[in-house]
C-alpha cells in the first residue's frame, strides 16, 4: 500500500467503516510510514479539538426571544388556516 | 436527491421520539412544536453560523427554518430522521442568505471544492503534547473559528455537520442531498485542510521533539 492508497482509505478509517483485512494493511502502512502517522494522529486531534469546543454559543436570552417570535408566527398561520377552512 | 433507507434505518425512525412529537405539531399542538425548538434550535444555529459566518444571519435562519418547517410540516413522510429533516431546511436557508450577502452571486456545495488544494498533505510536523493547552479558551476558540472560516462552504458545512453536530455519513448525504461518496471526499479534504491550518498554531516549535 502506498501513501495515496493510505488516504483513499482514511475516512473509513477514522470511522471504523474499514473491513478487518484493510484495517491491518493500513495499519502496518502507517507503522512503517512517519508522514502517515502524523498525518492520521494530528487529524484526529483535528476532529477532537472542534468536536470539544463549542464554538458558537446561543444565549438563552436570544433563544427566549427566537421561540417566541417563531411560535407567534406559527399561531398566525393556524389561525389564518381555521379561519380559512 | 433523497436516499433509501433500508428497513433497518425505518424501523429505528419509526421508534424515534420526534416522530410522536411531528404528529402532534401536524394535528396543530404548538407545545410540542416549541419542545422540537428547545430541542434543535442550538444545532441549527450553529450550522447556519459554520455556513455563513454571520450571527445576526444565523439567528434569523432558526427562525426561518423553524416557521418553514411547522408550515411544511405534512410534507415530512418519515422517510428520514426529523432533525434531518430540519437541517436540510436550514442549509438551504443558510446557503440563499449566503447569496444575497455576495450580492447574488450564485452560492452552492459545490462553491470552491473544484481545486486540489489541501486534498494531500503536506505538513508533516508533529503536534505539541495535548497543543490546546498552550492557549487560553478564548484563544483557542478564536484560532478554531478563524481556520474553519478559511475552508470553503461546502466543506465546512460537511465537517460541521459530521465531526461536530455527529450526523453519519448518510443522514450528511440526506441532508445536504449529496451522494455519500461525494460526502466522504469532501469530509476528508475539509479534515486535512484544517489540520494542515492548525499545524501552524499546534506544531512541535523547530529544534524540540513531542515526547
Amino acid at each position: 500500500m502506498n501513501c495515496t492508497e493510505f488516504l483513499a482509505n482514511l475516512t473509513d478509517y477514522f470511522d471504523a467503516k474499514t473491513a478487518a483485512t484493510l484495517r491491518v494493511e493500513l495499519e502496518r502502512h502507517m507503522g512503517g510510514c512517519s508522514h502517515c502517522h502524523v498525518t492520521v494522529d494530528t487529524t484526529r486531534q483535528t476532529i477532537e479539538v472542534y468536536r470539544n469546543n463549542e464554538l458558537f454559543e446561543l444565549p438563552e436570552s436570544i433563544r427566549t426571544q427566537l421561540h417566541q417570535a417563531v411560535l407567534k408566527k406559527c399561531a398566525n398561520l393556524k389561525r389564518k388556516k381555521a379561519h380559512t377552512a | 436527491m433523497a436516499t433509501m433507507l433500508t428497513p433497518e434505518e425505518k424501523e429505528a425512525n419509526a421508534l424515534h421520539p420526534d416522530l410522536l412529537l411531528v404528529e402532534r405539531v401536524k394535528a396543530g399542538d404548538l407545545s410540542a412544536f416549541e419542545q422540537l425548538m428547545r430541542q434543535y434550535d442550538r444545532q441549527i444555529f450553529r450550522i447556519a453560523l459554520h455556513i455563513t459566518q454571520n450571527r445576526e444571519d444565523a439567528e434569523d435562519i432558526v427562525q426561518d427554518t423553524f416557521f418553514k418547517a411547522f408550515q411544511k410540516v405534512n410534507q415530512f413522510q418519515g422517510n428520514s430522521k426529523f432533525y434531518t429533516w430540519l437541517v436540510r431546511i436550514a442549509v438551504n436557508e443558510s446557503l440563499m442568505r449566503l447569496r444575497k450577502r455576495r450580492s447574488q452571486k450564485t452560492v452552492s456545495m459545490d462553491d470552491e471544492i473544484q481545486t486540489e488544494e489541501g486534498s494531500i498533505p503536506r505538513d508533516f510536523a508533529d503536534w505539541m503534547p495535548n497543543p490546546e493547552q498552550n492557549y487560553n479558551q478564548a484563544e483557542l476558540a478564536d484560532i478554531l473559528r478563524k481556520t474553519i472560516k478559511g475552508l470553503p462552504p461546502g466543506f465546512r458545512t460537511v465537517f460541521a455537520l459530521r465531526d461536530i453536530d455527529g450526523l453519519s455519513t448518510e443522514e450528511t448525504a440526506q441532508a445536504l442531498g449529496l451522494s455519500v461518496p461525494a460526502v466522504k471526499s469532501r469530509l476528508l479534504r475539509a479534515r486535512l485542510q484544517l489540520r494542515e491550518r492548525l499545524s501552524r498554531y499546534f506544531r512541535v516549535p523547530t529544534g524540540e521533539h513531542a515526547s
